[in-house]
């Protein structure tokens, strides 16, 4: 059966297809293409001295480093959560399972004054850090922590359903030929879990790249201290400077078509490596 | 379903972990999501009712927190629906049809996830903002998107655009096309298949899609924040206010309209967490029917 018949088995081929098509275009395409033309316009020579600019570089270096740490700090806990809420029972998971998404469900803005509030120096959490030395709020490490947040659910969504799925058997093998729990789990179980780690570290860092409201209230803005790319953006826009803004937001959107790529990659070693689809 | 994964490794000694290996991993999970969830959580009502009751309410009923609480619910009133419409869309092209650059077409519904709210908003601001393609032309016919309320509602759309045909794609496909090719064989139309079968068949994938959709228009910042304009009364939504209310100092009544929107992520999570429940119980429902003998 050629291509052409199998599809006119159903109605609404072109309305659905069409429709999904100019709705796309409208909404996501010609407006990203806007970036492109603009960024187009200023030419090679501003362009670069905008991106290459010492506090939008400072920006790049602080948005990366602390994303990249908020994403290894969410892949180690974050399997650890997985690990806890599958493998083990005990009081109050059912609880701590719905919980876990309330990054996605939390608006960013009430994410950014609540972390504030906890971390500044007299709140619950900072009070005690004060002493010791260690300042969250106001300071890089603030940005760290709110990325921490954003991110959590990315790996424990990820890896849980593969935990879930899989079976006692291969641990059974494993135990039976002599291997220790933590041989077994670092040679049998990790190999499986690591796609869909991966896949969850990267989900959370390129989130974590373009992360603004959470951040902006506990970062405490300091310019090459602690102003991340996203914030540089608003203030150029503020200041009116729409060429120096779409500089740096077509900087951004590379990066963030790259990560794109790289978590379609992800997903299907993931799918491959377990058999699920997705 | 988690509890019984959980039997299952449990039972065996060659599948579990020494006792305390067990309550370490339990420690450190539970200490971790003390304190970036659960403390953060619990800090917005506590910061919220500091001062009392009265400053509280007193936040909440402000005109403009009130008008900041309908301009939000009506953003999310138009764009939840536009998203729900393409999701349906969206997905019946994907799963019920063969087509070159399917899979593209999949990456390209996922780029808004991707893209960060700012560069979400400033995309618009480009198009039809001052300086933008289109910024001539509405000023002559006198049309406000940026810094009104069309410009806030696309934000709003393009942030949420790929959750309700994330969550039907994968959903209909694992449905396969059988029940729609019997309907169609059948003899019925393209929208009695639709109503009638494929409708029923994701009911809960698309209430899934729809509340996670609608929390992330009524909490998105980034994007709206670029395309507002900020004027209080008029183009500020609920999140914007407690921006504002917050860069004034006002504190109390910051975490006062905040805790409203940490209630409706409550209610999201709950939400959420019952139509889970459904579709595993309707998941499990099924082959008891399809396939009495088995096994």
């Amino acid at each position: 059966m050629s291509s052409a018949s199998i599809r006119r088995i159903f109605p609404g081929f072109n309305l659905s297809v069409g429709y999904t098509l100019v709705y796309l275009s409208l909404i996501v395409l010609i407006p990203l293409a806007a970036v492109a033309l603009k960024a187009g316009q200023l030419g090679w020579e501003s362009f670069w001295e905008v991106i290459s600019a010492p506090d939008v570089v400072a920006s790049y270096r602080l948005s990366f480093g602390t994303a990249l740490l908020a994403g290894l700090i969410n892949a180690v806990f974050g399997l650890v959560l997985a690990w806890v809420l599958v493998r083990y029972t005990f009081f109050g998971k059912r609880f701590i399972d719905a919980l876990v998404d309330l990054p996605f469900a939390l608006p960013t803005a009430v994410a950014g004054i609540a972390l504030t509030a906890l971390y500044s120096s007299n709140g619950w959490i900072g009070q005690y850090l004060e002493p010791l030395g260690i300042t969250v709020a106001f300071t890089p490490l603030g940005i760290l922590v709110a990325l921490v947040f954003i991110g959590l659910p990315f790996v424990v969504r990820t890896v849980q359903p593969v935990l879930e799925d899989m079976e006692t058997e291969l641990e059974e093998a494993a135990a039976c030929l002599g291997a220790s729990r933590w041989q077994t789990f670092r040679r049998v179980v990790l190999p499986v879990l690591l796609p869909a780690i991966l896949t969850g570290f990267a989900l959370a860092f390129a989130r974590a790249i373009g992360e603004y409201g959470s951040v902006i209230f506990i970062a405490g803005n300091i310019p090459m201290v602690s102003e991340i790319t996203p914030l540089l953006i608003i203030t150029k826009l503020e200041q009116y400077d729409y060429e120096g803004a779409t500089a740096i937001a077509s900087v951004m959107l590379v990066i963030s078509l790259l990560l794109l790529l790289v978590v379609n990659g992800l997903q299907a070693w993931t799918a491959k490596r377990t058999g699920r689809s997705r | 379903m988690s509890t019984s994964a959980a039997l299952r490794f449990e039972r065996s000694s060659a599948t579990r972990e020494p006792r305390w290996v067990k309550w370490t991993l339990i420690t450190i999970a539970l200490a971790f999501f003390a304190f970036f969830l659960l403390l953060p959580l619990i800090s917005v009502f506590t910061e919220a009712l500091r001062k009392g009751w009265d400053t509280y309410w007193q936040a909440i009923i402000d005109p403009d927190a009130l008008s900041a609480i309908k301009l939000t619910l009506f953003a999310a009133a138009i764009s939840v629906p536009l998203n729900l419409l393409f999701g349906v869309a969206a997905a019946w092209a994907i799963t019920k049809f063969d087509f070159r650059g399917k899979h593209f077409l999949v990456t390209l519904i996922d780029l808004p996830f991707s893209v960060s709210p700012v560069v979400a908003g400033l995309i618009y601001v480009l198009v039809f903002g001052a300086q933008g393609w289109l910024g001539p032309w509405l000023d002559d016919h006198d049309v406000k998107i940026i810094f009104a309320l069309p410009g806030i509602v696309l934000a709003t759309v393009f942030v949420t655009f790929p959750f309700i045909a994330r969550e039907l794609i994968p959903l209909m496909e694992a449905q396969g096309r059988e029940e729609e090719e019997a309907a169609t064989v059948l003899g019925a139309n393209g929208w009695q298949t639709v109503w009638r079968v494929t409708l029923p068949n994701i009911k809960w994938g698309l209430l899934y899609g729809v509340i996670l959709c609608n929390a992330r228009a009524m909490g998105e910042f980034g994007a709206v924040s670029v395309v507002s304009g900020h004027i209080r009364g008029i183009t500020n939504t609920v999140p914007l206010h407690v921006e504002i209310l917050y860069n004034e100092y006002n504190f109390a009544a910051a975490f006062a309209v905040a805790s409203i929107l940490a209630l409706l992520a409550l209610l999201t999570l709950a939400l959420k967490s019952w139509v889970e429940w459904r579709m595993h119980a309707e998941a499990r429902h099924i082959p008891t029917i399809n396939i009495p003998n088995r096994g």
